[in-house]
């Protein structure tokens, strides 16, 4: 496969995610690997900027659509936009971030090209002259080796498993595209954001979770402060999110986000498989748990047996006793 | 209002699941086969939207072997009006199950089709969206609320994504995939699973489809993931902080 790489990029309300940039990793990996130039794809209404800043990132060129039917993103539009892009440019391979945004249009996209989708990847290799690709199945306690065949093939990219893309030094071309796509009747009405001055949970250094025993929803005002106090991301898992505790763009876990920070906390989570998966790339792990039998203790490197109702203020006085430098 | 509801078994989520020593498979025997939980909701979602709206039906398709019957009864006993099995032999992928499945829909003719946003077995999160675009409807996934607007011909809903809770509208017939918060699926009732066993279910057999079932994306090998070794239980909290200044250096 010598045909060239579309990442297709993701941004909100006019700022370039980073979840992209793990994308354009994934590309130059498979370029290594297969040959072909990676390019970049920005559909959108009034956000050049996102192209501008898209282009310092070691892409051969941006294809940038501005059109008011990409104003807010609809996967409908979106997935012919990127089949158009395709069908011009001859792309042997698709890649977007293992987003809610690339999860919702990418087997959208599939479906219309008649295409491969490899979801959520977290390798690539060559075997034999043929492209293998490694993929997390049943709640992460599986890696599966999966070949694909059809062009062009499609990626989901985990964003932990690939570094994000720095500034190259160089400025890609922009080039216009303009994509004849409509929304067939689907539109954008409104979003609920969950406005908030701590590092986004996929971006951020540290994250502090709470789970079930945090106990009740203003309980989890501990767990925002020993947050605050490490200028940490908030995290829950799936036991408290259910009972309506912490949103659900909160949840970490396989159903909800794949987090790899250099330290995660775990407030009173017990450590179900599924949170597991998505919190066991973490380089250091703390859990504090009344219950010694708690499954997380056995993948955390630090354990704390202890009421997290009196062990968390002790760690934020313990931490506060540290000089700052 | 019909409503057609696409459901996976999967094994039991709550246990392990092993690899075989040659990596070709994952071992499944004396694991329990259940619906999958996303696709539970689905269900759920259906009978709601059936019972709210006084009327309709809700019909229950899986794809695959005919192993999968109990999981067909389970929905069956929650409510659903019939069931369909698309008996199919050798590993589908995704993109083989939702031409199938397009093949069900081009039959019944559904206002609405639901499905789980994942199957927590394969966790690939792709079929509903792959059906959307091979019926050329429009697709809602990760949906925590739906609303009937326009006297039943659009609807209205919200989606869990990452940036926080988003609204948008579409037209029916639409493909929907639901999240964990649209609502807390009922057990089935003793009389439900009594009348479950009468009702009907129909073998379809997907070699009669005419649809290629080649899989574009085969699994060659499994492993199981690098595992992690628990470290130490510290005191208290004086210990951990020192452990993580000092020792692990993640703080500052």
């Amino acid at each position: 496969m010598t045909a060239d790489i579309l990442v297709v990029v993701e941004h909100l309300e006019g700022a370039f995610r980073t979840s992209t940039r793990s994308a354009i990793t994934a590309a130059h990996v498979l370029s290594s690997l297969a040959g072909g130039e990676v390019d970049a794809l920005v559909l959108g209404e009034g956000v050049s900027a996102v192209a501008e800043t898209v282009a310092s990132f070691g892409v051969r060129r941006v294809l940038h659509a501005d059109a008011p039917v990409f104003a807010r993103y609809l996967a409908v539009p979106y997935a012919a936009a990127v089949a158009q892009a395709v069908r011009e440019n001859g792309y042997g391979a698709v890649m977007a971030p293992a987003t809610t945004f690339g999860k919702d249009f990418m087997p959208r996209l599939s479906g219309l090209l008649d295409a491969p989708l490899a979801s959520d990847i977290v390798g690539l290799a060559i075997d034999g002259g043929e492209l293998r690709v490694r993929r997390p199945m049943f709640a992460g306690n599986v890696i599966a080796t999966v070949s694909m065949s059809g062009v062009p093939l499609l990626f989901t990219v985990r964003q932990t498993a690939f570094d994000a893309a720095l500034p190259s030094g160089t400025r890609a071309p922009v080039i216009p595209f303009a994509p004849v796509v409509d929304a067939g009747g689907t539109r954008f009405i409104g979003r609920t954001e969950t406005k908030s001055s701590r590092p986004e949970l996929t971006d951020a250094r540290v994250v502090v979770s709470g789970g079930r025993g945090v106990k009740a929803a203003e309980n989890f005002s501990l767990v925002e402060r020993l947050a605050d106090r490490l200028g940490a991301a908030v995290g829950a898992s799936r036991a408290a999110v259910d009972a309506g505790w912490a949103p659900n763009d909160w949840q970490v876990g396989q159903t909800g986000k794949v987090v790899a920070p250099e330290l995660y906390i775990a407030l009173g989570i017990s450590g179900a498989i599924q949170h597991l998966a998505g919190m066991k790339d973490s380089k250091v792990i703390v859990a504090v748990n009344k219950d010694p039998e708690a499954p997380i203790f056995q993948v955390a490197d630090y354990g704390l047996v202890a009421d997290l109702f009196k062990a968390v203020p002790e760690i934020i006085a313990e931490l506060e006793a540290i000089p700052t430098r | 209002m019909k409503v057609l509801v696409a459901i996976k078994p999967v094994p039991n989520p709550d246990e392990r699941v092993k690899v075989s020593a040659d990596g070709h498979s994952v071992v499944l025997e004396n694991v329990k086969m259940v619906v999958n939980p996303f696709c539970e909701i689905a269900v759920e979602e259906a009978l709601r939207i059936r019972d709210g709206l006084g009327g309709g039906e809700v019909v229950v398709v899986t794809v695959g072997s005919p192993s999968a019957d109990p999981q067909l009864r389970t929905a069956l006993a929650m409510g659903a009006d019939r069931g369909i099995l698309v008996s199919a032999e050798g590993p589908l992928d995704g993109f083989a199950v939702a031409r199938l499945l397009r093949r069900v829909v081009d039959d019944e003719a559904p206002d609405l089709v639901l499905l789980g946003k994942q199957a927590v077995d394969d966790d690939n999160n792709q079929v509903g969206q792959i059906l959307a675009a091979l019926l050329g409807w429009p697709q809602a996934t990760f949906v925590s609320r739906i609303e009937f607007v326009d006297g039943g011909a659009r609807i209205r809903v919200d989606r869990e994504t990452d940036a926080g809770l988003e609204t948008i509208g579409l037209p029916l017939p639409a493909v929907v995939t639901t999240d964990l918060r649209l609502n807390e699926p009922r057990y089935a009732s003793l009389p439900g699973i009594l009348k479950a066993r009468k009702k009907e279910v129909r073998v379809v057999d997907a070699a009669a489809a005419g649809v290629d079932l080649a899989p574009k994306v085969r699994v060659l090998a499994f492993e199981a993931a690098k595992g992690r070794k628990g470290g130490r239980i510290v005191a208290d909290a004086a210990e951990l902080v020192r452990l993580l200044r000092d020792e692990a250096k993640v703080l500052g």
